[in-house]
């Protein structure tokens, strides 16, 4: 069952959304030479809206169907109330240029949050500004760079990026206007000493860090690493994508690192939204705070809270009118829920049920780096590739079975990678099926590999021409035929065709 | 904890299986003595407990839903219709995360390769994106791909582009020593006079950036612009209101090369500032240089039609520090909630809305610009925001109108020094006749407070 789209649902002259006709008398519209000739959206009524949609959503998987291990994602269950607050017109109706004494509680919510990162991370400061993961590298890495130019110091020209870290990161240095080196990683998951050694000089920046690394593995010289990038003058930049096996157990901070940035959508609850929004609040150390972007959320003794747009040293503004807000209430909330008691359990059960699976399927699957892990498991289908089976088609199969894949192939350092992150708020129950499959999986690629290979076999549509999707782009409507017909509402399938 | 599953028993018999005795033993590699370290928060909550609290929080702002709201200036309060919120809260969408596996995400992909369509035909460009975090970022974004498209880093921006999405441009484009070049905009006595941005281009210039509506409101003609680019090969980047595109002439038919344009106006809430989402289109030859997530139609293994990530070979989890930008996790929640409330409106009531826009801003200001001390400086044609000098120091204003229970316009002084007796107004659909009344009524009655 697919879902025709709305151009071919369209017909014209349905009657849409009701606007109501301005009760002022009419003034002359502007020439017409300023005008639009012609609108061509589509035309549907709102249950022919409503129907498509919802037929939409229901060919997702989503944390709220199934279960969606999604390495480096964390995707863990997003509780409702979160979303509630921040639907609540108090929130949602502020319009960001109000007054600011019309806004205090927003504020305090904003001053609160940044308050409580600071104290989970260890940091002398917050900025909540950042859209996004990447764009919190950005702003971090502009601060380093401004960090090193308010010193004086014009020679840093590089970046050192793990070669198990995420492609933001790369991208991010060069955006920055660096050079990006990579740094291979040692036979244990850990980064290579000897060549962060070699790497390192009066030309070096900083060392892009993400901790625990996306091999799942917490490097085992943790502090021998950051002590050497400081040793050379350079700073640590910490990508906090994985902080969910850190809460309450370790603070970035303490660990050597400089700047870090958070991923609210992943540690803190909030929904993914199919690709976003995110936010991706930046942390730093005291020497870093004249850097933040503007404005900050200050606090005057009478306790009222206003902006403060006064800072010389600034990087500027990453974004206009400040962050994701939306996003900063439902982490807020879940802060709250989870207090300080919480976070140490949420690490503890993301850790504990990472290392479950990564005991479970050793037999099955090769572990990339056994040793324990964090909060996700890293294994590689290398064995399977003697059946004539890959990654891809173990994630495929995994459909069937009704999970949601892994991440596969990345990191890119392990080959046919599959990337396990089953996080805290999964039942032993839904693990102890996770893991039957997964066996139940590498006994197929044995005796019926072309069972993996052909799947998935149950969902709307089966796997999908990426290459001539990629070589003659169709990247709007209307779409041409060689992408085939436009595939009838559910109800209009006569039943011996469904 | 109500997250945590995990009962006493099963996270026994899950150590036993693992071979250790405690969790405490899987974190031994955590330099011991840094090892849970004590955190200064409050202890957890229940669910009452804590919604309470923020509700309080909530309780001590004043949306501007409880006011009548007259302030804009590149943020918009239009009616969200209901099936926005109904559909785009489904959790199917809202705990789904970017559709690398397209199979079970074909809802997803189906919206953004809609989203992407609708972009198209609102601003009649060849092809459009997923969507960046905001409109300002989206520009930042479009300055940086002029600059690789034309291999040339001087960019000109109207002084009538907003403020905010200039000063991201500018953190942008810092560690590239970008030239930038802004052009003037004077006061006049009687209107804003702006510098001719055109006569700012040269052989050097990567793009030039105008807004349309200015961020004054203004609606220009901009053939003699596209001329101007044309002589000089500098691309056209132009900044667009989306509702205003529901009556202007879009961004494609004045030859933009690439436009943005903030997507908050579309059924998405203000929010204190976010989330929204940055449109982003440009012409079918520069797809290559886009940034962002693009989705494409194809076919699959039985002929079928499906949607899957496409073009990847511009992004950093392919191509990494070559990559056209960094971003990844972007707005696909607020696409859907964009392409929600364009199915709903369709042309006539995305018409019917921005008409409304133009017909009480153009009531409101002709009734102002005959109260006494007061004028209207934005000329016309303008679209529904504009520039109103005041007798009495904006800010103060504000306040006045606050106890008639208006939401003021945005004072100008921090952007514009010599506008610091000026404020931008603006009126939606939201507006009513009585609540316009009343402004006018609440500006002819305002008096310094300090004689």
């Amino acid at each position: 069952m697919t879902e025709p789209l709305l151009s071919e649902l369209s017909v014209p002259g349905r009657p849409g959304h009701r606007v109501p006709s301005p009760e002022v008398p009419r003034a002359d519209l502007p020439p017409a030479a300023l005008l639009r000739d012609t609108l061509p959206l589509p035309e549907l009524t709102e249950l022919e809206v409503v129907r498509h949609f919802t037929r939409l959503s229901q060919l997702n998987y989503a944390v709220d169907t199934v279960f969606y291990p999604l390495g480096s994602c964390t995707m863990k269950y997003n509780p409702k109330v979160d979303d509630a607050m921040a639907n609540l017109p108090g929130f949602a109706a502020l319009h960001p240029y109000q007054p600011l004494e019309l806004v205090q509680g927003a504020l305090q919510l904003l001053a609160e949050l940044e308050r409580m990162l600071a104290e989970i991370t260890g940091f002398a400061a917050v900025t909540l500004q950042p859209a996004a993961g990447a764009h919190g590298e950005l702003t971090g890495m502009l601060m380093i760079r401004a960090y090193h130019l308010a010193r004086g110091d014009q020679a840093r020209r590089r970046v050192l990026v793990p070669d198990s870290a995420h492609g933001t990161n790369p991208a991010t240095a060069a955006m920055c206007g660096y050079e990006t080196v990579t740094i291979p990683s040692d036979a244990r998951g850990n980064v290579d000493l000897a060549a962060l050694e070699r790497a390192l000089g009066p030309d070096v920046a900083a060392l892009m860090l993400t901790v625990p690394s996306t091999l799942g593995l917490f490097d085992e010289r943790m502090l021998e690493i950051t002590a050497r990038v400081h040793r050379a003058g350079a700073l640590v930049y910490g990508d906090g994508a994985n902080l969910n096996a850190l809460l309450g157990v370790a603070r970035p901070a303490d660990l050597g690192i400089d700047v870090f940035h958070l991923n609210l959508h992943k540690t803190f609850a909030t929904p993914h939204g199919g690709g976003g929004p995110g936010a991706g609040p930046v942390a730093v150390r005291a020497e870093l705070e004249p850097f933040l972007p503007v404005p900050v959320v200050r606090r005057r003794d009478d306790g009222t809270y206003y902006l403060d747009y006064e800072r010389p040293q600034s990087i500027g503004r990453v974004r206009a009118f400040g962050g994701h807000f939306g996003v900063l209430v439902r982490a807020y909330t879940y802060l709250r829920l989870l207090g300080a008691d919480g976070l140490r359990r949420v690490s503890e059960a993301a850790v504990l049920n990472a290392n479950y699976l990564r005991v479970a399927l050793q037999e099955w699957y090769e572990v990339a780096y056994n040793r324990p892990c964090m909060h996700e498991v890293v294994l590689s289908g290398r064995r399977l590739k003697a059946h004539g089976v890959r990654t891809l088609d173990v994630a495929k199969r995994l459909i069937d079975y009704g999970f949601h894949p892994p991440t596969i192939y990345f990191p890119l350092v392990v080959e046919e990678a599959l990337m396990i992150e089953p996080t805290e708020t999964e039942s032993k129950a839904t693990l102890d099926a996770f893991i039957a499959a997964m066996r139940a999986i590498a006994e197929e690629a044995r005796q019926q590999p072309e069972l993996l290979r052909e799947a998935p076999h149950q969902t709307p549509v089966g796997r999908l021409d990426e290459v001539t999707a990629a070589r003659r782009p169709v990247l709007r409507w209307p779409v041409p035929d060689w992408v085939g017909e436009p595939p009838r509402a559910a109800g209009l399938v006569p039943p011996e065709e469904r | 904890m109500p997250f945590v599953p995990l009962t006493d028993a099963e996270r026994r018999a899950m150590l036993e299986r693992i071979g250790v005795r405690s969790v405490d033993d899987l974190f031994t590699l955590i330099p011991e003595p840094l090892r849970y370290p004590t955190i200064d928060l409050p202890p957890g909550e229940p669910e009452l407990a804590a919604a309470r609290a923020v509700q309080q929080l909530a309780a001590r702002n004043r949306p501007a839903s409880a006011l009548a709201c007259f302030l804009g200036a590149g943020v918009y309060h239009h009616y969200i219709p209901s099936a926005v919120g109904a559909l785009a809260s489904r959790g199917e969408f809202l705990t789904s995360y970017t559709p690398y596996q397209a199979e079970v995400s074909q809802g997803t992909l189906q919206v953004t390769f809609e989203f992407q369509s609708l972009v198209c035909e609102l601003f009649a460009m060849e092809v459009a994106n997923a969507g960046m975090y905001d409109g300002a970022t989206a520009l930042a974004e479009a300055v940086l791909m002029a600059e690789r498209i034309t291999h040339r880093s001087r960019v000109v921006l109207a002084g009538s582009v907003h403020p905010e999405y200039r000063a991201v441009v500018e953190t942008y484009v810092a560690p590239r020593g970008t030239e930038l070049v802004v052009g003037a905009v004077e006061r006049g006595d009687t209107a804003l006079h702006e510098q001719d941005v055109g006569d700012l281009l040269d052989e050097r210039t990567a793009c030039c950036v105008v807004q349309q509506p200015t961020f004054f409101g203004t609606i220009h003609d901009w053939r003699a612009l596209r001329a101007a680019c044309d002589r000089t090969g500098a691309l056209l980047v132009m900044v667009c209101n989306p509702i205003a595109l529901g009556l202007l002439r879009p961004p494609g038919d004045w030859g933009a090369d690439i436009a943005v344009g903030e997507g908050q106006p579309l059924g998405i809430a203000m929010s204190y500032g976010g989330p929204w989402i940055g449109l982003m289109a440009t012409r079918e030859r520069y797809v290559r240089q886009l940034p962002g997530r693009l989705v494409g139609a194809t076919r699959d293994v039985r002929g079928r039609r499906g949607y899957v990530l496409t073009l990847q070979a511009r992004e950093q989890h392919i191509r990494r520090e070559k990559a056209t930008s960094n971003i990844c996790t972007s707005e696909a929640l607020l696409a859907l909630q964009a392409a929600i409330y364009l199915s709903l409106l369709g042309p006539r009531g995305l018409r019917q809305v921005a008409e409304s826009c133009y017909q009480y801003a153009h009531y409101a200001a002709a009734a102002i610009a005959q109260l006494p001390g007061y004028a209207v400086l934005t000329p016309e044609p303008f679209f529904h925001e504009f520039v109103v000098r005041c007798p009495v120091p904006p800010s103060e204003l504000n306040r006045q109108l606050l106890a008639a229970g208006i939401l003021g316009g945005l004072p100008l002084g921090r952007f514009y020094p010599a506008l610091a007796d000026c404020m931008l107004l603006c009126c939606t659909e939201m507006n009513t006749r009585e609540e316009i009344d009343r402004l006018v009524a609440a500006l002819a009655a305002a008096r310094r407070e300090t004689a």
